[in-house]
């Protein structure tokens, strides 16, 4: 049967499993836009293409499944591109589709060209100009399975508006075949076994969970050899909930904002297997005193992650989840119990280090609101069950460390690229996932302004979102820098225009709440969780609060400015 | 550590963008190019580009690692040493004045080089051999005076077992 370019994409996206699509249709997608509402394919209208791209990489984080995006050429496309380099730092698969001008036009400068392809090579895991209808098929396939096998990430499939108009025969489920693409999924069980080994020696090991052992689904495999073993473990931002952060065993993140706990325990342990990380510079400081006295293990299944940053003694390449279950499957013919007990003065020495130093911060009853105070709040009063979207700042380092999640999947941010205005997108795609879930955007006064526009989306369809914003008129973050490090300057980071908030949600139809008060937090938390619709609450908080501990950038990262 | 100069070469899709992809990698993460040949091999989808580089051992690693990473890339080996068969191929226009002629065949002639193109003041010669030949070639003939020159840069393949 002869179908359009179109209607091609369509039966693709159906036998890929696509049930939801997030786009904002233009000239160059007025074909494929036509042919989706023909399908049961939901699509959901964005008000900015940014937007779009950030709620299709929130589905795909809370679901594991690809994110799929349709937007249209020229600025439709260029719009895409902070949430495609967003979705390629923190490797989340997604697949985005973009109208590009007639295939006679490419080249011309024609109205709403440019060459997106070229634009996003280097923040795309692959991209493709799909230059007739006979290739649309295979490339689509084949931007389905690069963006969700291996290191996940975005691809990108720029479709010419002829190309979705032309007709071909269509043959559905054909296999893919990529002669250069075959990542390793199975580690070398050698090299599972120098672990073991290294595991079996150590007197004060720790692991180092990051984004890795999430994205393959790893979270089980990770408890249990934590349990197991009696190693403690610390988490990137990107692996909060790859490990229950509640447990006693967790040590919290690590890093510039790491717990003490963890910050200390990095620098003396003896041995460190970071597992589905990247050593980034947030989480290492300087990178010759991390983990000096370690031996390092590296699992990964990206090669290019591992010796990357930080020296590593025993390389893994393969699936976290494969190698953490190889690893517990090895580790089940040794003594564990003594294997635990041998762990003790070490886990003393950390609950030591636990004492001297909690996270801490000064909350009168009825005074200035403390950030922190309100995120332990909506940790209480939801019980740590909800999804948390952040923005990125203040407020999405006081949400990773006052919001304990145990579960994966349940802590939505941008964490290596850090783009602001990601949440409420974000949680508009978790939203679309989980209809009954609690979805919460913890959100600054200034990232929240930089995708408002997408409360009408969430208005649209209904789409229960609440976001909290810790309201302290200032590009907080910024300003804690200029407070700690440029003499109090606080250069272009005030915000004395802002809206106010209420009347904003109003505006859109949502509901709106304010607290300037301590003691008015708990009940406009219960009160803004309890409406019915998207709700927006507006804490204004202590403006000068700082976010501790912290680690000067560069610096060794036992070198913490505490409270 | 010490930076050492590496030869990669590698087998690609024959496809628009795939140069891009890899010199954008090297430019985006800051490697560097000595020197880059891309032409297609005998199976016309698949391209063979060879590229030189200056790194430190944990950088070249990086760079092949990164080098493979990418999808369009079908192979690749460091072909660095004498495992490897490699040569350039140079066009050099140098000055003739009478009083240098001979000098210039002498050198030609030593060099195993020809001279493909003789003009009322200028000579062309056609030169190809090692990147080490090349600059012995260039040092003799820069005092006679080179007018311009075009290199290839470096390509190289895997010798066979004898």
């Amino acid at each position: 049967m002869k179908l359009t370019g179109a209607q091609i994409l369509m039966e693709v996206l159906k036998e890929e499993g696509v049930t939801d699509v997030f786009g904002f249709p233009g000239g160059a997608t007025i074909d494929m836009h036509n042919s989706i509402v023909k399908t049961d394919i939901r699509h959901y209208l964005a008000r900015h293409e940014q937007g779009a791209v950030h709620a299709a990489d929130g589905y795909a984080r809370v679901t594991g499944k690809v994110g799929v995006s349709i937007v249209t050429s020229g600025p439709g496309a260029t719009n895409t591109v902070t949430g495609i380099a967003t979705a390629y730092t923190d490797s989340i698969p997604l697949v985005v589709i973009c109208g590009q001008v007639a295939t006679h036009l490419i080249g011309n400068d024609a109205f709403q060209e440019v060459d997106i392809v070229g634009i996003t090579r280097p923040c795309t895991k692959h991209n493709y100009l799909v230059p007739s209808v006979e290739e649309l098929p295979r490339m689509l396939r084949e931007a389905f399975h690069i963006a969700r096998s291996g290191r996940p990430g975005p691809v990108l499939v720029d479709i010419p508006k002829d190309v979705q108009k032309q007709m071909t025969v269509y043959k559905p489920q054909q296999k893919v075949r990529l002669k250069s693409y075959n990542p390793t999924y199975k580690p070398n069980i050698k090299q599972i076994q120098k672990v073991v080994d290294l595991i079996m020696e150590a007197e004060r090991p720790i692991i180092f969970a990051g984004g890795g052992v999430i994205l393959s689904g790893g979270a089980a495999a990770m408890t249990q050899l934590a349990h197991s073993t009696g190693i403690p473990v610390t988490m990137s931002l990107m692996g909060l909930g790859a490990f229950p952060g509640t447990d006693p065993l967790s040590l919290g993140m690590v890093g510039m904002h790491g717990t003490y706990r963890a910050n200390m325990s990095t620098a003396q342990c003896d041995l460190l297997i970071g597992i589905g990380v990247r050593f980034d510079d947030r989480v290492t400081g300087k990178t010759d005193c991390f983990a000096d006295q370690a031996k390092i293990v590296h699992i990964d299944i990206d090669p290019t992650s591992i010796r990357k940053n930080v020296p590593v003694s025993v390389p893994v390449v393969g699936d976290c989840k494969n190698s953490l279950e190889m690893l517990n499957a090895l580790l089940a013919d040794v003594d564990l119990e003594a294997l635990r007990k041998r762990h003790a003065p070490w886990l003393e020495t950390i609950d030591g280090w636990r004492r001297q130093y909690r996270m801490a911060y000064a909350q009168e009853p009825d005074g200035d609101i403390k950030p922190q105070f309100v995120v332990e709040k909506l940790y209480e009063i939801t019980r740590g069950n909800a999804i948390i979207t952040t923005e990125v700042g203040q407020n999405q380092m006081w949400a990773a460390q006052f919001y304990h999640v145990d579960r994966p999947r349940q802590f939505i941010t941008s964490g290596g690229l850090g783009t602001m205005g990601f949440g409420l997108p974000a949680a508009i795609g978790a939203q679309v996932a989980f209809p009954d879930a609690l979805v919460v955007d913890v959100a600054g006064d200034g990232s929240i302004q930089m995708n408002i526009q997408e409360m009408a989306t969430a208005m649209q369809y209904q789409l229960p979102v609440k976001v909290v914003i810790l309201n302290n008129r200032f590009l907080g973050m910024v300003r804690q820098w200029q407070e700690l490090f440029y003499d109090k300057c606080y250069a272009c980071t005030e915000l004395d225009h802002a809206p106010d908030f209420v009347k904003l949600a109003e505006a859109f139809g949502a509901t709106g709440f304010r607290a300037t008060r301590s003691d008015e937090v708990e009940a406009v938390l219960r009160k803004g969780l309890e409406t019915p619709g998207p709700v927006i609450m507006d804490f204004q908080v202590a403006r000068e609060e700082c976010v501790y501990p912290m680690v000067p950038a560069g610096a060794p990262i036992t070198e913490m400015l505490l409270v | 550590m010490t930076e050492e100069k590496h030869i990669l070469t590698m087998l690609v899709d024959n496809e628009p963008g795939v140069l891009s992809r890899i010199v954008g990698l090297f430019s985006g993460r800051g490697f560097n190019i000595e020197s880059l040949c891309v032409a297609e091999t005998i199976d016309p989808r698949i391209s063979r580009i060879t590229i030189v580089t200056q790194a430190n051992e944990p950088l070249v690693e990086q760079i092949e690692k990164q080098l493979r990473k990418l999808i369009n890339v079908i192979k690749l080996r460091d072909l660095t040493g004498s495992g490897s068969i490699q040569r350039e191929m140079a066009l050099i226009c140098v000055r003739a004045k009478p009083e240098h002629r001979d000098e210039i065949l002498r050198i030609v002639d030593i060099f195993r080089c020809k001279i493909v193109d003789m003009g009322a003041e200028y000579y062309t010669i056609e030169a190809t051999g090692t990147a080490e030949k090349m600059k012995a070639l260039t040092n003799l003939l820069k005092p006679i005076g080179i007018k311009k020159i075009a290199r290839t840069g470096t390509i190289a393949l895997l010798r066979e077992p004898s």
